[in-house]
């Protein structure tokens, strides 16, 4: 197992610059998570980990050694697609023991059949060992990828949205399992995806990627708390954070004048650069308290039922906002109702930039 | 407007069914949404409403009219498609006017309809501009718009979100539903996301294998599931299941998880309600959503130790799995509250969110504590 090492890398496709100056640590043993939307940079990320592309610029070290010169071979790192690519008309143990029997390996057949089983053991495939891949479900089939790579026992694995064609349920099970696989091996682990559940539940370490740019690197923790930036404050959480854009005026934000003003206190009042007029206002569904104290009313636009707890949109002017509730709560439809915010949880971003004002200052623990 | 009504409906291709029995009612108004996994039945049934596929037996009845043999232009209601079937060299505009050109309104009343629409739709900037100058997103609003503008008896949608990305699904399912509320045109929605589901509808319809298995408002299926394929269907994360015994106990029912692997007390009166149901007492799967598996970080009463295992921090709360001896169940907890994997904390399944089911039939024994 081994550090992977990004240093200042960046990438071009013709006139198109897929990564720019991309800097990345990824700690032996731990499971970090590149997180961003399409074309944002992910894949061609880890096809430069695993020697499939060269970067035009930076360097690339696996286990404190640079690779630049390294063939994909030679780093040792196993990829499991998206697509599992299996050869179909073969056994689940022929397609566990390929990687295992190139001319580059020299494994004594016992090696081999050892390999295998323990493979199969930890992923829960051993009663399948003897069925054709092609009469697999698709979870089974994600399994046996997984499984061809596990059997090579690499320095660091990359997976490439490896749940993303399966079914919703099926990525449940199989995203607690890739989990409690990770720490049983104890591997390093860079995953890409584009969904944001499975980041924030897998990754010891979650970095979001937009535009060929790393935004944020933090834990699942920070990511959510404290995002960076508009972008990751809406990439990150669902439903996505409420922003409001606002005005400052006398120690309050005014969003809609006498209908939304939020009074600010002093410990954040300090954040906010002097001279600045503009700000807006991040809150997160769960930190909008429906009930009185805070002086404010919206007229309820919608109500989302999500079993363990509603989601329902408040409309204040022309300005919608979600806020969560318990699923007991009854609300009826263009009701209109108090609430007010959590004040802990407000955040604050630069109007034009959207670089989170507070974020900088403030260090946040957890745990 | 119109209610919409299912009797007996079969349809088979070839010798396998695809729609069995099919008894199902849409009131006036009403946002029903046919949820079930692929190949369940569901895209068949709405289809099968629109006149786009024949049934092999039962009737279809609109507004009290049998329409099973009428050509689907004379059943009066507009489909709305996963991919947006719009013309590329018409303009937003003409899109939605379409279906009004062949009619013989006035080219006054035509512009006041659209521009209705595209209020209601918040797309009236957008009027002049092709489908290949829209966002998804946009694109999707106006077939919405093109399907509103007819003022059909019934809407069906197939689909109609699946193809956007989640950020926006989140906001088009929010304004779907404000549309409906605004039109309250009787609607019938297809889905396989339960999410979806459970956010949109007034009645969810699930489906599985042909078989419809279950009607209700999102909290009924969700609170109060039948059997075990909507127990599990419904909710993220999934509803903890495993099988288990009840005993009866010292002034309590002892509920065993797996073999023994974790002795829980429930009231009395659960063994006398298993027993009643003339269902043996060893054959019972247990459910419970993690919610209703409560967590403490002290030993408290009725509650047992347990390790945690992974957790998985979702931002607003955890998922944490807790191993009850071999048995895993997730729990649902405030953020940070279980702090690393290997802690020991204390659990007990709430009685009141706990549900068992009959391990060879599936069907829920429906009892309420």
């Amino acid at each position: 197992m081994a550090r992977v090492e990004l240093k200042n890398v960046t990438k071009k496709f013709r006139r198109h610059t897929a990564l720019s100056d991309l800097s990345l640590d990824v700690g032996d043993g731990e499971f970090f998570v590149l997180l961003g939307p399409t074309g944002a940079g992910k894949t061609t990320t880890l096809r430069l980990i695993a020697g499939l592309d060269t970067p035009d610029s930076g360097s690339i070290l696996i286990g404190g050694a640079d690779v630049g010169k390294w063939s994909a071979a030679q780093r040792d790192v196993a990829l499991v697609f998206q697509y599992y690519s299996l050869y179909p008309h073969y056994t689940v143990r022929e397609n566990l023991e390929f990687p295992l029997k190139s001319k580059h390996r020299h494994f004594s057949a016992a090696e081999i059949s050892g390999r295998v089983a323990r493979a199969a053991k930890t992923l829960r495939i051993e009663h399948l060992l003897e069925r054709k891949t092609d009469k697999l479900s698709g979870g089974e089939m994600q399994r046996v990828s997984i499984g061809r790579a596990i059997v090579r026992q690499p320095r660091v694995f990359l997976m490439d949205e490896p749940l993303s064609n399966l079914d919703a349920k099926l990525r449940e099970i199989l995203r607690a399992e890739l989990k409690d696989l990770q720490m049983k091996l104890g591997a390093t682990f860079l995953y890409v995806t584009h969904d944001q559940v499975e980041a924030m539940s897998m990754g010891d370490k979650i970095g979001v990627l937009n535009h060929g740019r790393v935004v944020q690197i933090g834990s699942p923790y920070q990511i959510y708390n404290q995002p960076r930036d508009t972008f990751v404050a809406t990439f990150v959480g669902s439903p996505a954070m409420n922003l409001l854009s606002g005005v400052l005026r006398d120690g309050r934000v005014v969003v809609a004048p006498g209908k939304l003003e939020i009074p600010l206190q002093g410990a954040i009042l300090s954040h906010l650069a002097p001279g600045l007029d503009r700000v807006t206002l991040g809150v997160r569904s769960e930190d909008v308290l429906l009930g009185p104290g805070g002086g404010l009313e919206g007229q309820v636009y919608g109500v989302e039922n999500h079993g363990v707890e509603k989601i329902v949109t408040l409309k204040v002017d022309e300005h919608l906002l979600k806020a969560t509730v318990p699923a007991r709560m009854a609300i009826a439809v263009d009701s209109t109702v108090p609430f007010t915010f959590n004040p802990s949880k407000l955040r604050f971003f630069d109007a034009q930039t959207g670089a989170n004002l507070g974020s900088v200052k403030e260090e946040v623990h957890h745990g | 407007m119109a209610g919409i009504v299912l009797k007996d409906v079969d349809k088979y291709f070839g010798e396998n069914y695809v729609i069995r029995k099919l008894n199902l009612e849409i009131r006036h108004r009403e946002f029903l949404v046919l949820l079930g996994p692929s190949g369940c039945g569901k895209t068949t049934t709405l289809r099968a409403i629109a006149g786009l596929e024949d049934i092999d037996s039962g009737e279809i009845l609109i507004d009290g009219q049998a329409v099973q043999s009428r050509q689907a232009a004379d059943r009066d209601i507009a489909f709305v498609f996963q991919l947006f079937a719009l013309y590329p060299h018409l303009t937003a505009y003409e899109n939605i006017a379409f279906p009004l050109r062949a009619t013989k309104e006035s080219k006054a009343v035509v512009d006041q309809r659209v521009r209705e629409v595209a209020k209601a739709l918040r797309i009236e900037t957008l009027l002049n501009k092709r489908p290949s100058a829209l966002s998804g997103g946009d694109m999707q609003r106006v077939a919405i718009g093109r399907a509103l503008v007819r003022r059909p008896k019934a809407l069906l949608m197939d689909e109609p979100i699946g193809a956007l990305d989640a950020k926006l699904r989140e906001e088009m399912r929010a304004e779907l539903k404000h549309i409906h509320l605004q039109n309250e045109a009787t609607t019938v929605y297809v889905t396989h996301d339960q999410v979806e589901a459970m956010a949109m509808a007034d009645k969810i319809a699930i489906m599985n294998e042909g078989v419809l298995q279950q009607v209700g408002s999102p909290a009924d299926v969700y609170q109060y599931p039948v059997n075990l394929f909507v127990a599990q269907f419904i909710g993220s994360p999934i509803m903890n299941v495993v099988n288990g015994a009840v005993r009866p106990g010292d002034g309590h029912t002892q509920v065993l998880l797996g073999k023994d692997d974790a002795v829980l007390r429930f009231p009395s009166e659960l063994y006398h309600k298993v027993v009643e149901h003339r269902h043996a007492e060893d054959e019972l799967a247990i459910g419970v959503r993690p919610e209703g598996v409560l967590v403490a970080r002290q030993s408290t009463d009725g509650y047992i130790p347990v390790e945690a295992h992974i957790i998985e921090p979702l931002g607003p709360y955890d998922i944490v799995d807790l191993k009850f001896g071999r048995q895993l169940l997730r729990s649902r907890t405030a953020s940070g509250y279980v702090e690393k994997a290997g802690d020991v904390v204390w659990a007990r399944l709430d009685e009141k969110q706990t549900h068992f089911f009959n391990t060879s039939t599936g069907e829920s024994l429906q009892i309420r504590l």
